[in-house]
Formats: C-alpha cells, structure tokens, sequence
C-alpha cells in the first residue's frame, strides 16, 4: 500500500468526525501525497470514499493499522 | 397534531407514516361501531362484519387494479412482508436473491432461519440492473432459487425499480415485491407473484398490512394457521382498520395525479435549491422516483444534529444517518449506492404540505448546516 506523509488517529471517534478531520488536514499533505485516516466507525468505511468523490480526491484503498483498526488512505490531487 | 408539532409545525416525514386521510378518518369511526364481530359467525353482527371486511377487499383490489381475492389484510407492513416472500419458497434451504436496497423487513425475512441470500447491487441512482438480478437468480448454488426480491421504489430515496423487466428474466423463479413505499402513490407493476403494502405511508391507519397474492403464482402459509384453506384470511382481521385502509387508499389513488403532480414539482424545487448549498450530496433518480420524497447529505455536519435543529426551528425531517438511528450503523440504502451517509436528512412529502412550509425549510436549511459546520471549524 501506499505510503502515508500523515497518519490522523480517529479511533473511538463517531461519524463525521473522522471525515471533519479528513477536511481539516488534507491541506497538511502536499499534492500528490497520502493521508490516511484510522477510524473504527463504521460509516467512515463508506464516508471516506463518498468524501473524494465529493471533494475532486482520490481514494487509495483501505489497510489495517496495526492493532487491526482499518484505515483508509486518501490521495490529495489538488 | 401531537407534541411538539402544534401549528405552524411542518410534519415532513410522510414516508415514515402520512397522517391518516380525512376519508379514512370518518370510515374508521363509524366502523367501529359496526365491525366489533368474527366475520367467521353466522349471526347478524358476525355478517356485518363479513360485509365490511369483503367491502373494503373490494376497493382496495379496484384502487390496485389486481383481483378481491388475492387481497390479504396483515397486522402490518412487515407482517404483509414476511408471509408474501416466506411464502413463495418451496423449500427452507432454497436461496433467496435480494437488492441491496431493500427495507430491513425484506432482508430479514429472506435470511430467516440461516436461509442463504445473494445480495444484489444497485447503482449510484439506486438502481439494480435486471440482467444482474436475473444472473443471480439463475445461480443454482447450493440450490435453485427459491425467491428473489425486488422493491417497487426505495423508501429512502424513492428511485423507481425496474420491476417488470426483472420478472421478464426471472424464468420460473417467483419474484416479491415491497411496494410499501409506493402503493396508493404509483400505479403498480406487473410481473410479481407477491407483493406487500402498508396502511399508514398511504393515510390509512397503523396496524394494517396489505398482502396481494396472485391467483396463479405458489404460495402457501409459512407461518401456522387454523384454517390452512382460505388465502385470504390471516387471524382476526382488523375490520374497522382494513376498512379505513380501503377508503384512504381509494381516495389517494382519485386524487394521486393531482397530488403527485404538485409534490413531484416541490421535490424538483427542493432537489434544486438544496444542490446549491455546498458539499451536499442529494442522492436518487431525479426524474424516475416517488413522487413526494428526497434525500440529501452535507459534508461534515451530523445528521442527529440536523435533524434535531430542524425540529426545534419547526420541520420534522427523519435522518438515515448511524448517529441519528438506533443501531448505529449507517443506512444500508445510502452505502449500497455510495452515497455520503452522514449529515442526512430525508424530506417526505404529506399529500397537504404546502409551497409556503417547503419554502420555509429551504429557506432555513443554508443557515442551520453553515451553523453546524461552523461549530465543528469548518466554514
């Protein structure tokens, strides 16, 4: 998987904080780069990806951090 | 009116449960004075009973173009729904193929008892492609399939199914259909050998539950009965209810053109001016869709918080949003079409809601989502 410059903790954080942080930093990575969002919410599942559509991004995918919580990776395109 | 929706208040939540029609509401009082007997006895009260319950088969057979006695009367929406799909599979292990937008109710009861369900997916409008559904039915693992599934429009972002072109491919396979959000509002397709509505989202009472059955299609009781015979009665039927039903659903079905036509053009205005609020996501078909209802998501704002402003400013929105519902998890319709699920509301029209309160949440809506972003720092 890609490499992440910003990883942003959202674990135990319920919709839409996940995504509000997601709004919040993009800006934090250059262009081009990954920000990825670990959140345990099940909505961010689908709310990262509806997000980049929204928002002109690219969804990457989704991994695991490593206690297992999943985590999705964005790609900042402007 | 009830509390906190005393005048001036705008009910805006029609899909969940429209008020009960003033034609219903009349029916329904004076049936039950009349309707108190066992249809089943053969004394004076017992026939008037019998007279009543065959009345209102009657019209709700001529309001849904279908024959009286393939008309059940359930305890419910969701009971109509359990014994018109149950009952349609032959076998307990036989499969069952469903939308992945159908209600809970539906998904429920096709996985009743550990039964295996292939899920279908839609589209970003909502939609399940036929050929896709008729793949998955003519799947023969681990066995034929016993039942597929198929809306006639969704009850959260009213896109219309293709229906008819599903039962077309479907070969032998009986297919159900969940018209609870639409009955009384859209004509209904053909094709179906079972479909199921309900009451309340039409302006009949709560607690009754309409269940069509063709003559011609398999079916047979899935749950015990006394009286293993009759099609067409399931326990003791509400009378005074299924009579109140019949009256609403004919006057709904006189006047739906009229209504229909006047709720389609608020919903277009609604759709238009809430897309020029930004990050919103307004979900569903814009043209193919129930007549009276939208959904839309903003970026950042929590539904549970949405909804619960709009109430206090006088606006009562329901939310598909996990914050906002019981279990937490986000509506199943709103992912399956890759919509935002949160910062949802859904608008549902009653058949009186006016211009003037439409406008009036329109009005207050950029203010109260700017109000929320801002609150979390986003502007």
């Amino acid at each position: 998987m890609s490499v992440a410059a910003l990883e942003l903790d959202c674990r135990a954080r319920p919709c839409p904080q996940p995504i509000i942080e997601l709004g919040r930093h993009l800006r934090d990575v250059g262009v081009g780069q990954v920000l990825a969002v670990v959140a345990d919410d099940p909505a961010a599942r689908h709310d990262v990806p509806a997000w980049c559509r929204m928002r002109g991004q690219e969804y990457v995918g989704e991994d695991a951090a490593a206690d297992g919580v999943p985590r999705y990776l964005v790609r900042r395109l402007e | 009116m009830g509390i906190g929706a005393g005048d001036g208040y705008a009910y805006l939540d029609a899909a969940s449960s429209e008020p009960l029609h003033p034609a219903a509401r009349d029916v329904l009082l004076a049936a039950v004075d009349q309707g108190y007997a066992d249809p089943r006895r053969l004394h004076g009260p017992g026939r008037n009973a019998r007279l009543l319950i065959d009345n209102a088969r009657e019209v709700v057979a001529e309001s849904l173009a279908v024959a009286r006695d393939e008309v059940v009367f359930t305890s419910s929406g969701t009971e109509a729904v359990q014994l018109g799909l149950l009952g349609l599979v032959r076998t307990e292990t036989a499969p069952a193929v469903v939308s992945a937008v159908e209600h809970q109710a539906v998904t429920d009861a096709a996985g009743w008892h550990g039964r295996v369900v292939r899920t279908v997916p839609v589209d970003r409008l909502g939609r399940v492609d036929p050929e896709t559904v008729a793949e998955a039915a003519a799947t023969g693992a681990p066995e034929a399939t016993g039942v597929v599934a198929v809306q006639h429009a969704n009850h959260e972002v009213g896109t219309v199914q293709p229906v008819e072109q599903v039962a077309e491919r479907l070969g032998g396979v009986p297919l159900f259909v969940d018209a609870c959000a639409s009955m009384g509002r859209l004509p209904l397709p053909d094709g179906w050998s079972a479909l199921a509505g309900s009451a309340h989202k039409w302006g009949g009472p709560t607690g009754v539950g309409v269940l069509v059955v063709r003559r011609r299609a398999w079916w047979a009781r899935p749950y015990p009965t006394d009286d293993p015979v009759a099609r067409t009665e399931h326990g003791f039927t509400d009378v005074p209810g299924a009579l109140a039903a019949a009256a609403a659903l004919r006057a709904v079905v006189a006047e739906r053109d009229e209504v229909g036509r006047r709720q389609r053009e608020l919903i277009d205005l609604v759709r238009a001016r809430v897309a020029a609020i930004p990050d919103v996501d307004v979900v569903g078909d814009p043209d193919d869709r129930l007549p009276h209802l939208v959904t839309f998501s903003f970026l950042y704002v929590d539904g549970e918080a949405l909804v619960t402003e709009l109430d206090r400013l006088g606006f009562g929105l329901a939310s598909g949003s996990a914050c906002a519902s019981d279990t937490r998890e986000p509506s199943r319709v709103l992912t399956a079409m890759g919509a935002l699920t949160h910062g949802n509301a859904r608008l549902s029209l009653t058949r009186d809601t006016t211009r003037a309160q439409v406008e009036a949440l329109l009005d207050a809506l950029p203010a109260v989502v700017a109000r929320i972003r801002a609150q979390v720092g986003i502007a």
